[in-house]
């Protein structure tokens, strides 16, 4: 029965689970906890704020691309179509859409409708494989956009809506720098920890394996095509939730927040990260943030146009691909590998 | 009236019928029938071995009876009902398992993970969002048969970097997962050692006896020592059944099977 037990647990459970916490997130949960003691309001609200946002909205797309094998260019539009939900059943400028109605209600709505919408697009997609998901997923992405566009009677067309603030539970203004820090810090660590405990539940092993082998899931009695919906609703929660922070970041949402580009910068981003491993996305939408902050000065600065920031993006994405497939996380442990590779043996480590 | 309508179904699936029963089952893929009119009867328990040389449609008919596709006509009972056209899955779950020829395994995951899943895919919350708790029934009979297969000692390894035997012997874990009723068996031996042979037919032999199954083995003294019937195959037809003796002094067989590919096996 002992050795049984020892069979079952994977990690050291002799040691409580604090101790098995690895010493670098301990550090970066440290540094992430205290960043308001010496951060600027700028890169508390716009830097971090945005980052842990696309990151939420990517780790729905890594959810999908790096467990269930499917590539969705959707995410983006799921997280829009939470944040106009929360617009339309809650407050806006936009008074005569807008129903008012209060934050406890607006968002549980929003989220389902989120879901039933993913679900929809999954149920579709699921019939795909391959390059044919990412097509079919942006076919629906781009009719999201333009159908929002067109669509003034429930989404108010080109302009969208604006005035879309935070409520002020607990009497805090959830929009102050600080406040919306720690609010999105916390949904981001949240569903990090949720992706990484799933990934070795049943659902997600079983997607695990529907990535290596789907003809033999349904050999050993999975119905595969249900679990690849189920897939999509799930992420429909982790991007909702990313839609909803988003659209109270930039106090609106129109159509341009899940337009063409904006949905492609979420593939750049899971992939710059990597699809392996949850921290992935926010490693790669904390460099897109960078980029897409600072390039515009680092262009002016060495005497080029500054519009010209998409080259630096683009460039920046080019390199990782072609130096890691596995996005900044495989240059990661390609690096570990090579640290602790045997000197004397000098073989890498890796055929031993 | 639905009630004894259950009751006749459940007597049905405690073995008044056969395991295994295919009715002019056939399977045409454009000009080619690759199957043609088959009819097989497997009571319940019975080991049968199916020879034949490539091409003479042996694994599509393990195809066919595990639903990977349909078969063009023809009907399949499993201890009863008729499962013609349920997906793979629902036939899983009525206790019919499968080896492959080539591993089918999921390269990504861990040893353990793999015969976790595949017992996972029988039983009840396949759609768990929890970790398997430390006492985790399931679990527990991973370990089990990770056991059975000697993998005890490559739990935590990739499938990806399993030798060749590991990965047939991590194909067997996953075919005797849950409460297997009838399983068929993909050419298990092919490419294992002779001490790896000895296991697997220690294995196969030492099978609870109500469980049933079809192997298809392209070696006779593996094919030989753990059926108790054979039948042969050729062009997509059934060529002979028969006892394994009669089969073995069968002089078309040998002319056939043993002339017709040198020396396969047989010594």
């Amino acid at each position: 029965m002992a050795s049984i037990d020892a069979g079952i647990g994977r990690e050291p459970t002799a040691v409580g689970w604090p101790a098995s916490v690895p010493m670098p997130y301990v550090v970066l949960a440290v540094i992430l906890l205290i960043m308001p003691l010496f951060a600027s309001d700028f890169v508390l609200f716009q830097i971090f704020g945005w980052t842990f946002i696309l990151g939420m909205i990517a780790l729905s797309l890594m959810f999908l691309a790096g467990y269930a094998g499917m590539v969705s260019l959707a995410q983006m539009s799921i997280a829009g179509m939470a944040g106009y939900m929360v617009a339309i059943f809650g407050e806006s400028a936009i008074s005569n859409i807008s129903l008012g109605w209060p934050w406890y209600v607006a968002i549980p709505i929003a989220l389902a409708i989120a879901v039933v919408f993913a679900t929809a697009i999954g149920w579709l997609a699921v019939r795909t494989e391959g390059i044919y998901t990412i097509m079919i997923t942006l076919a629906m992405a781009s009719a999201f956009f333009y159908f929002t566009r067109q669509n003034y009677a429930i989404f108010n067309g080109f302009s969208g809506f604006n005035g879309v603030l935070p409520p002020n539970v607990f009497g805090v203004d959830w929009r102050g720098s600080t406040a919306f820090y720690y609010l999105t810090l916390f949904w981001a660590t949240l569903w990090f920890l949720v992706v990484l405990y799933v990934s070795r539940a049943p659902f997600g092993l079983a997607l695990q394996g529907i990535r290596d082998n789907p003809r033999r899931m349904a050999a050993i009695g999975y119905n595969v095509t249900a679990h690849r919906v189920a897939a999509y609703s799930f992420s429909a929660l982790i991007a909702g939730i990313g839609g909803i922070l988003l659209t109270w970041q930039s106090a609106q949402i129109s159509p341009g927040t899940a337009g063409i580009g904006p949905v492609i910068d979420i593939l750049i981003i899971a992939v710059i990260g990597g699809l392996r491993h949850p921290i992935g996305p926010f490693i790669g939408a904390f460099l897109y943030v960078l980029l897409k902050t600072f390039a515009v000065d680092v262009l002016l600065s060495v005497g080029l146009s500054g519009d010209r920031f998409q080259l630096l993006i683009g460039l920046g994405f080019l390199a990782v691909v072609f130096f890691s497939p596995d996005g900044l996380l495989g240059l990661w442990e390609r690096f570990q590998t090579y640290r602790k590779r045997d000197r004397l043996l000098d073989a890498g480590g890796r055929d031993l | 009236m639905s009630e004894t309508l259950a009751i006749s179904d459940r007597l049905k699936a405690t073995g008044t019928e056969n395991a295994l029963e295919l009715r002019g089952v056939s399977k045409r893929f454009g000009a080619l029938d690759a199957l043609a009119d088959i009819d097989v009867s497997i009571r319940p328990g019975e080991r049968r071995a199916v020879l034949g040389s490539n091409g003479a449609g042996k694994t599509t008919l393990f195809n066919c009876i595990t639903g990977d596709f349909l078969p063009t006509t023809g009907s399949i009972r499993f201890f009863g009902e008729d499962i013609t056209v349920f997906p793979a899955h629902e036939r899983i779950r009525r206790g019919l398992r499968r080896t492959y020829q080539i591993s089918l395994l999921f390269s990504g995951l861990s040893v353990l993970d793999n015969i976790y899943l595949s017992c996972r895919g029988v039983s009840r919350a396949r759609f768990s969002m929890f970790r398997p708790h430390r006492d985790d029934a399931v679990m527990s009979s991973a370990v089990d048969l990770m056991r059975v297969v000697h993998l005890e000692d490559s739990q935590d390894t990739l499938v990806s970097e399993l030798s060749y035997g590991q990965q047939r012997q991590l194909e067997i874990a996953m075919a005797l997962s849950g409460a297997p009723r009838f399983i068929l068996f993909d050419e298990p031996a092919a490419g294992l050692s002779p001490a790896e042979r000895t296991e697997l037919i220690n294995i196969l032999t030492g099978l609870p006896g109500h469980i049933g199954y079809i192997i298809i083995e392209h070696d006779m003294d593996v094919a030989l020592r753990v059926a108790q019937s054979v039948t042969m195959m050729h062009n997509g037809r059934i060529f002979k059944e028969g006892l394994p003796e009669e089969i073995e002094q069968d002089e078309e067989v040998q002319a056939l099977y043993l002339g017709g590919e040198g020396g396969l096996g047989h010594g």
